[in-house]
């Protein structure tokens, strides 16, 4: 399936997507190879989301960056930057090159986003976040009755952090239907999984109870995700993505499993983690 | 705040009382705010105690009220900013600036926006409900984050020109005040500038450098120290980032002695900033830092406790009586 977009520049095939994927994988693993840190994870979870996000549903280019009408992306699960750069560099943001500088001395790109770099709206990585500065955000388009969109990615374990809860009132009083917040629901964190750490579920329940319209899907599906984030869920409440995913997504041995949270792989297994996603990528070479 | 000797001094140096600092503060963002639609106030059900319930009236689509809930204050304030609105997240200081603080870190001051933060009933201004409502540390916390800067008015007119400043400025501001309705201290022609103190008293005795509403005491101090033959110097210092350190190493070489004042722990604030830039410049004269000790302060009003801890015309003068000796 082909799909044409309000960029109009960018046409990409479910399978063309599926396949980009696999090369930002391969990317985002490099990048945290290079820098000797990073957060795999997290990044590999999230990535099909960044994927579809940056190729099918933000009217923001490295051209309108500047545009005030630009749709605003705002990662508040910050330690999943690796896999932001990488969909950034690809998206034509600044060169891949410059992943290789991650976490160096002197480079701009930290550890965490960072406005320095170009396609960044916010400085984040402190969790809990994203959300009320987004909120600020969706405000200020509909004082200026613009229309463009403002999107948030939340970690689960993110979730615990109170602030969260306070901006869950405040977008659904101010029915802030321009505002998504998309949750990268891989049930692990750092120590182990969510439920043990601080149990959270029902997310849907609590989500919806507090005003939002709510939507679960596979986070790792191009046409599901695209189908719920291309347009507001329901008029006059802001909306909340429940994408389950899985943590360490693509690479079997990283699949969840929580010390891969922010795992550096040594050379053996980089070596590995690439094979697979070479080996992925020509399984779906050949399906085409 | 003034005892029956102060207030004659007041009146001997011809001090005329203005309003609250906050009531200048709402008054002048109201009339900022009618100009530019673009200018924001955001409450966290603080619109009373900020004396914004009249701008909420009057400008209801340029007020956004987030509820008791100071992180998402500060996150939403950080946001309208980034996308172009003049906002100023008006909060108690002593909310605004420890509950949030990660949140004025981060999404203003690290992310670099144009956002105001105004820090009402500060210092001691709700002396009597006990330390959660004291915001003693605000100045300290604040000057150990860069990128912001950090204003501290000490009557109408600087109060009235901070605002101004602020919903002009493209970088992060926060500005602090109390409640107390205040002496007016300067000259309708005087220049106001961010980073530039204002001497309101030559002298060579003792200097005082004191900033918001301790100001006038120090003012009161130098007439009754006046009164004994000794010529003092007041600087109001109300940038407290940007420092004047021009004006601080001054007052250090030229007079006998410097003391410094401020409705703020002793800790981190306007004396110890002094204090470094003193010693950095070599400048080495018999110093006191005069505020609120590092002890569980004293319950009681703002002038109650002002007194208590020698923030007055009679505290302060003897303070520098004693430093000459």
């Amino acid at each position: 399936m082909r799909r044409k977009f309000d960029m109009g520049k960018i046409v990409l095939s479910d399978h063309e997507l599926a396949l980009k994927s696999v090369h930002l994988r391969k990317k985002t693993l490099e990048a945290i190879y290079d820098a000797g840190a990073g957060h795999t994870g997290g990044g590999l979870s999230c990535l099909d989301i960044l994927n579809v996000l940056y190729n099918r549903i933000l009217n923001v280019s490295p051209e309108t960056f500047s545009s005030t009408t630009r749709d605003r992306y705002v990662q508040s699960k910050g330690h999943s930057v690796e896999a932001l750069y990488a969909v950034l560099a690809d998206r034509g943001f600044f060169p891949e090159a410059d992943l290789k500088t991650i976490c160096h001395y002197q480079s701009h790109m930290v550890g965490h986003p960072t406005r320095h770099i170009s396609g960044i709206e916010m400085n984040t990585g402190a969790l809990g976040h994203g959300l009320p500065i987004c909120i600020g955000m969706a405000l200020a388009a509909k004082m200026d009755s613009a229309a463009y969109r403002v999107f948030t990615l939340l970690g689960d374990g993110e979730l615990a952090e109170g602030s969260n809860w306070e901006a869950g009132l405040a977008a659904a009083h101010y029915k802030l239907d321009n505002l998504t917040a998309i949750i990268d629901h891989n049930t692990l964190q750092i120590s182990g999984h969510t439920r043990d750490v601080m149990s959270n579920e029902p997310l849907d329940e609590k989500w919806r109870a507090f005003g939002w319209a709510v939507k679960v899907v596979n986070g790792h599906d191009y046409a599901v995700l695209t189908e719920a984030l291309s347009q507001p869920a329901e008029i006059g409440k802001p909306t909340c993505i429940i994408a389950n995913t899985t943590k360490g997504k693509g690479v079997s041995f990283m699949e969840n499993v929580a010390k891969w949270h922010h795992g550096v792989p040594s050379d053996a297994e980089l070596k590995q983690a690439l094979s697979e996603l070479d080996a992925a990528a020509a399984k779906l070479k050949e399906v085409a | 705040m003034f005892t029956p000797a102060a207030k004659a001094m007041a009146e001997k140096l011809g001090l005329k009382m203005g309003r609250a600092n906050l009531e200048e503060f709402a008054a002048t963002l109201e009339e900022l705010a009618k100009a530019n639609p673009n200018i924001i106030a955001v409450t966290s059900d603080s619109r009373g105690s900020g004396k914004l319930a009249l701008f909420g009236k009057n400008l209801p689509k340029q007020l956004v009220e987030v509820g008791i809930a100071e992180q998402n204050l500060v996150g939403i304030t950080a946001g309208l900013a980034a996308c172009g609105k003049k906002s100023f997240g008006v909060s108690p200081g002593c909310f605004l600036t420890a509950r949030s603080l990660e949140q004025i870190k981060n999404d203003i001051c690290y992310s670099d926006v144009p956002a105001v933060l105004i820090g009402i009933s500060s210092g001691v201004s709700y002396g009597a409900l006990g330390t959660t409502h004291h915001s003693l540390h605000d100045l300290a916390v604040l000057r150990a984050i860069n990128n912001i800067t950090i204003l501290v008015p000490a009557d109408n007119f600087e109060t009235r020109e901070a605002i101004c400043f602020a919903a002009k400025a493209t970088k992060p501001v926060f500005v602090r005040f109390g409640k107390a309705a205040m002496f007016n201290l300067h000259e309708p022609e005087t220049k106001f500038t961010v980073g530039k103190a204002i001497q309101l008293r030559d002298g060579n005795d003792v200097a005082f450098i004191a900033t918001g509403e301790t100001v006038v005491h120090a003012l009161l101090a130098t007439g009754k120290l006046a009164e004994q033959g000794l010529n003092c110097r007041v600087i109001s210092l109300h940038s407290i980032k940007p420092l004047d350190t021009e004006v601080i190493l001054k007052a250090g070489r030229e007079c006998r002695a410097v003391i410094t004042v401020e409705e703020h722990l002793v800790n981190g604030g306007l004396g110890e900033a002094c204090a470094s830039v003193l010693l950095q410049g070599g400048a080495s004269k018999p110093f006191r830092i005069v505020g609120i000790p590092d002890e569980e302060t004293v319950p009681g009003a703002q002038a109650d406790i002002f007194r208590h801890y020698g923030i007055s015309m009679e505290g302060l003068s003897e303070t520098g009586l004693k430093l000459l000796k």
